[in-house]
C-alpha cells in the first residue's frame, strides 16, 4: 500500500478534529497514537466549549470554532451529550464586576451575546451559590460536551473517507520521512502533524509546549444542583498572575446530574499521580463559592496535562527545522474548545483551502513578545 | 459536620476475622492498635450477625472482646496517602475521621464476583451472599422458594442459613464440574477441620439438590422473578422459584491497597511470608490477600498482627499453617474455576454495568477497560467499577484500571477535612 498523505500523531481531541478535516478535504489520512483514543488530556477536561478574550487571536480562535460546533452538532450522536448551558462568569466583588463589564463591552459589538447579571439574577440563575457575591456575566452560546465521544465519532467519520487509525502504537519521534517507531522501524508519509498534545515536545524540536496538570473531580448525580458551565472571574487574575500554581473555582454540570468540580493549574508538572493538596485547595475554593458542594459525596478524582504555550495561543503550522512536519498542539485549557477551528485552521494551510480567520496568530513561526 | 483525629501505632482496616486476628496478636504483642470497619458490629462477611455462632468464631470474638489497648471506630475508608500514613474515614452519619498510622494491616476482605446473564437485574435476583446478609439482618424467607446458583463453597452456606430460616431451597446449580469437585473434595482430607466441616454441611443439607455443571441461563418474570431457566450439560428446564441468590466465587478487595501504592495481583494483594506488601509500613492479610476463606484469614491476619508488632519469631511459627491455607486456597481455586461456556450467557442485550445501563454490545470494539469506561461509561457509576469490574475481568480479560481517591463515595467535606489531619 502507498504511504498516506498525512499522518496525524495523537488520537485526541485535537488530532480526531484534524484527522476529519483533512479526510474532508480529500487527503488520505492515518492516525498514530501511542495509547486509546482520547486517552491523554481529552480524557480529562470538562467539555466546556466557550470564548473567550484574552487576546483578540484568541478570541477569533474560539468564536470560530463555536461557530464551527453549532455547524456539527446535528451530526454527531447523542453520546457527544452537547448542551448548550451556558457560561456564567461569577463576580465575587465589584473589581470583579469591572471585568464582567469590561467583557460584555468586548463580546457584544463583536456579536457574541452577553447578558450582565446582578446579584439577584445570579443568585437566580444558580441557587446554590452564596449569598452575597456581586453579580456576573452570562455567556449563552456557550456548551458542554463530552470529548471522548467527540474524539471517536469523529475518528469514525475519518475512517468512512478512508483513514486509517493505529492505537497503541507509541511514536519515538517524527522527522521528515516520518514516524520512527519505538521497534525502531519507519512508517513513511507524505507530511505529518504532530498532535501529541502536552507530549509534543518529545517527537519534534522547535515545538514550544510545557505540561500543565489539572485536577477534576466528580460527584454523584445531583439533579439540578448546577445549570451552567460556572467559573468564577477570579480565575482571570490567578490563572494569568504568572505563578507556577493556581486554583479556581469551577463547576459544571453532566447531562446525568453529576457535578464536575474543577479547577487547578500547576506548570511543568508531570506527575499523574492525584496531589491531595492541591486537589483539596481546589475543593475548598469550590465550597466557598457552592457551599452545598460540601455535602455532596465523590465518586472520583482524576488529572490530565494541558499543553501550555508562553502566549497562551496554540501552534498550529509547520514545524520550523523540518520540510514536511506540521504541528497541531499548545492548546492548553482551551484545547476541546478549539479543536474545530484548529482543524481547519491546519488544514487551510496544508491543503491549500479558505479559512475563516486569519491563520498568522497561531503559526508556529510566530515571535512571541520578550521571547526572541 | 464533625471531624475527628484519630492514631494508633497499628491500625487495622476491616474487623472480619483477618483483622480481628491481626489486631488481637498486635494488642497481645504489645502494641497499640486502632481498628477501623464499616461495619456496625465485629465479625465481617462470615460472622456478621450470626446468631448460631461456632466455636471459631465465638474464640476470636472473646479474644477481641478481653484484649486491652485495642480501640474500634465505625467508619469507612475512602482514601489514604501512603507518604503521610494517613488514612481518610467517613462515618454512617457523615462525619469524617482522620486516622495516623505507623504500620498499617489491611484485611478489607473480598466481595463476590456477578456474571451477568438474561434477566440478573430482575427483582428478587440478589447476591447469594447478599441474601445472607439480608437474611442475618432479618428478612423474613420462612416458605419462600431459593434457587442459589453460581460458584464455590459460599453456595452451600447460605443454603445452611436458608434451610435453617425455614426457607426451601429449591436446588444449588454449581457451574464447576463434579470431576473437579470430587478432587477438591480429595486434597480436603489432608485438612481434616475442613472435611469435618463438609462432611457436616453436606449432611444438613442432604434434601438439597446440589446439581453439578449446572447454571441459570434466565431469570424470568414481569416485574419480580418468577422461575429461572436451567442448564446442565445441555438439558434446560424450568423452576420457579420467589429467589434466586447467585455469585460466581469471590475477588478481593484491593482498592485501598492500590491506592497506597501496593503491587496487586490478579489474586489478591501481593505479600511475602510476613504479609508485608511492596509498600513499607503496610501489610495485608486475609481474602483481601487472596481467596481462601475463614482458616487463611485468620492464620494471615494473626501473622500480620505479630510481624507489624515486630514479633517475627511469633509470627514465623505460623509458617506452616500459612503454607497448609495456602495450598488450600490454590485448591479452592482450581476446582472452582469459571468455565468458558459462562461466557455464552451472555449477549449484546445483557446489561453488563447496572449503575449506567451500559449492555454488552455496546462494549463491543473497545481496547481496554479505561476506553470502555471513557466511550460507554461502563463502569464510571456509584459503584466505580466493583460490580461490572469482576464480571469484564472474566468476560474481556479486562484488568482494573488505576484507583484514585476516593475508593468509596465520600462528601467532598470528608475529602477537604484531610489537611486537618
Ligand atoms: C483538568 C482539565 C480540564 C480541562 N477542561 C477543558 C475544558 O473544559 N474545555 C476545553 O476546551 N479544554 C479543556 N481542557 C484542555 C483540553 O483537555 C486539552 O486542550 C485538549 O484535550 C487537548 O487535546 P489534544 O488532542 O491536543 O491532546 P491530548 O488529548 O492529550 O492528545 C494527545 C495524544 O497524543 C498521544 N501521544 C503522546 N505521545 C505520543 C507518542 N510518543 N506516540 C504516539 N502518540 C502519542 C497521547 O496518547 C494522546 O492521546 C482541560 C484540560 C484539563 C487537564
Ligand atoms: C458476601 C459474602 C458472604 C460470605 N459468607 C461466608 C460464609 O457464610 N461462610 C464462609 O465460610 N465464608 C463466607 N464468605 C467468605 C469470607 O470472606 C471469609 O470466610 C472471611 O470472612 C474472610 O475474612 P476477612 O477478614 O479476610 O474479610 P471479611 O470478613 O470480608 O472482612 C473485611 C471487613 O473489612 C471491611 N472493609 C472493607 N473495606 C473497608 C474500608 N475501605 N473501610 C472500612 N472497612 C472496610 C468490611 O466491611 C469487612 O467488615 C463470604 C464472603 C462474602 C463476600
Amino acid at each position: 500500500m502507498n504511504a498516506p498523505d498525512i499522518i496525524v500523531v495523537g488520537a485526541g481531541i485535537v488530532g480526531a478534529a484534524c484527522a476529519l478535516e483533512l479526510a474532508r478535504g480529500g487527503a488520505r489520512v492515518s492516525v498514530y497514537d501511542r495509547g486509546i483514543v482520547a486517552g491523554g488530556a481529552s480524557a480529562a477536561g470538562m467539555g466546556h466549549v466557550c470564548v473567550m478574550d484574552d487576546s483578540e487571536a484568541q478570541f477569533q480562535l474560539t468564536r470560530y470554532s463555536l461557530e464551527l460546533w453549532a455547524e456539527m452538532s446535528p451530526e454527531m450522536p447523542a453520546a457527544a451529550e452537547h448542551v448548550y448551558c451556558g457560561t456564567l462568569w461569577v463576580a465575587a466583588d465589584e473589581e470583579e464586576m469591572a471585568e464582567a463589564r469590561r467583557k460584555a463591552e468586548f463580546y457584544l459589538p463583536r456579536g457574541t451575546p452577553a447578558e450582565l447579571l446582578d446579584e439577584k439574577q445570579l443568585a437566580a440563575a444558580e441557587p446554590n451559590l452564596r449569598k452575597g457575591l456581586a453579580g456576573g456575566l452570562l455567556l449563552p452560546a456557550d456548551s458542554v460536551l463530552y470529548q471522548p465521544a467527540v474524539a471517536w465519532w469523529m475518528l469514525n467519520e475519518a475512517k468512512k473517507l478512508g483513514a486509517t487509525v493505529h492505537v497503541n502504537q507509541p511514536v519515538e519521534s517524527i522527522e521528515d520521512d516520518g514516524l520512527h517507531m519505538g521497534d525502531g522501524t519507519v512508517v513513511a508519509a507524505g507530511r505529518v502533524v504532530n498532535a501529541a498534545g502536552a507530549w509534543a515536545a518529545r517527537l519534534t524540536r522547535n515545538t514550544p509546549v510545557k505540561p500543565k496538570k489539572g485536577h477534576l473531580m466528580i460527584t454523584e448525580r445531583a439533579a439540578e444542583f448546577v445549570r451552567h458551565e460556572v467559573i468564577e472571574l477570579g480565575y482571570i487574575k490567578s490563572a494569568h498572575s504568572g505563578a507556577t500554581e493556581a486554583v479556581a473555582f469551577n463547576v459544571a454540570p453532566r447531562p446525568a446530574g453529576q457535578v464536575l468540580i474543577g479547577s487547578c493549574r500547576q506548570l511543568g508538572v508531570w506527575d499523574a499521580a492525584i496531589d491531595r493538596k492541591i486537589l483539596n485547595k481546589m475543593l475548598r475554593r469550590a465550597i466557598e463559592y457552592m457551599p452545598g458542594l460540601a455535602g455532596l459525596r465523590g465518586i472520583r478524582s482524576w488529572t490530565g496535562f494541558r499543553a501550555a504555550t508562553e502566549d497562551s495561543l496554540p501552534l498550529i503550522g509547520p514545524c520550523e527545522g523540518y520540510e514536511r512536519v506540521w504541528l497541531a498542539t499548545g492548546h492548553e485549557g482551551l484545547g476541546i474548545t478549539t479543536a474545530t477551528g484548529t482543524a481547519k485552521v491546519l488544514a487551510a494551510q496544508m491543503l491549500g483551502r479558505e479559512c475563516g480567520i486569519p491563520v498568522a496568530p497561531y503559526l508556529p513561526s510566530r515571535r512571541v513578545a520578550g521571547h526572541g | 459536620m464533625s471531624h475527628v483525629k484519630m492514631q494508633g501505632s497499628i491500625v487495622v482496616v476491616g474487623v472480619g476475622p483477618a483483622g480481628i486476628a491481626a489486631a488481637w496478636a498486635a494488642a497481645e504483642a504489645g502494641g497499640d492498635v486502632l481498628m477501623v470497619d464499616n461495619g456496625a458490629a465485629a465479625g465481617g462477611q462470615i460472622w456478621r450477625g450470626g446468631k448460631a455462632l461456632d466455636r471459631l468464631s465465638t474464640k476470636w470474638l472473646r479474644r477481641l472482646e478481653r484484649a486491652k489497648g485495642i480501640r474500634r471506630v465505625g467508619a469507612l475508608v475512602v482514601s489514604a496517602e501512603a507518604d503521610r500514613k494517613l488514612l481518610l474515614a467517613e462515618t454512617a452519619e457523615g462525619g469524617s475521621v482522620g486516622v495516623r498510622y505507623e504500620k498499617l494491616i489491611l484485611a478489607t476482605g473480598a466481595r463476590e464476583r456477578f456474571l451477568p446473564f438474561a434477566g440478573w437485574t430482575l427483582p428478587g435476583v440478589v447476591g447469594a451472599g447478599g441474601l445472607q446478609a439480608l437474611v442475618k439482618s432479618g428478612l423474613d424467607v420462612r416458605g419462600k422458594r431459593v434457587v442459589l446458583a453460581g460458584s464455590g463453597p459460599l453456595l452451600l452456606a447460605v443454603a445452611d442459613l436458608l434451610r435453617e430460616r425455614e426457607a426451601t431451597v429449591v436446588l444449588i446449580a454449581e457451574q464447576a464440574r463434579m470431576a473437579a469437585i470430587m478432587r477438591f473434595g480429595m486434597k480436603l482430607a489432608s485438612a481434616p477441620a475442613k472435611l469435618i466441616q463438609a462432611v457436616v454441611l453436606k449432611a444438613r443439607l442432604a434434601t438439597v439438590p446440589y446439581l453439578t455443571g449446572c447454571w441459570v441461563e434466565r431469570a424470568e418474570g414481569a416485574e419480580r422473578l418468577k422461575s429461572v431457566m436451567l442448564n446442565q450439560g445441555g438439558r434446560r428446564w424450568r423452576v420457579e422459584c420467589d429467589y434466586l441468590g447467585t455469585g460466581f466465587g469471590l475477588i478481593p478487595n484491593m482498592e485501598l491497597a492500590g491506592l497506597l501504592g501496593c503491587e496487586t495481583g490478579p489474586g489478591g494483594v501481593v505479600v511475602d511470608a510476613r504479609q508485608r506488601t511492596s509498600v513499607e509500613g503496610v501489610y495485608c492479610a486475609g481474602e483481601a490477600a487472596g481467596i481462601g476463606g475463614v482458616d487463611k484469614s485468620l492464620a494471615e491476619g494473626e501473622i500480620a498482627g505479630w510481624a507489624a508488632a515486630g514479633q517475627e519469631d511469633t509470627a514465623r511459627a505460623l509458617e506452616g499453617v500459612r503454607a497448609k491455607q495456602l495450598g488450600f486456597a490454590a485448591a479452592l481455586g482450581e476446582a472452582f474455576g469459571l468455565r468458558e461456556e459462562l461466557k455464552g450467557l451472555v449477549t449484546a442485550e445483557t446489561v453488563v454495568c447496572r449503575c449506567e445501563d451500559v449492555r454488552m454490545g455496546a462494549l463491543e470494539g473497545m481496547e481496554d477497560w479505561r476506553e470502555a469506561k471513557l466511550q460507554t461509561r461502563c463502569g464510571m457509576g456509584r459503584c466505580q467499577g466493583r460490580v461490572c469490574g469482576g464480571a469484564l475481568e472474566f468476560l474481556k480479560g479486562w484488568t482494573p484500571a488505576v484507583v484514585k481517591p476516593p475508593v468509596f463515595p465520600a462528601r467532598v467535606a470528608t475529602m477537604v477535612a484531610e489537611d486537618e489531619v
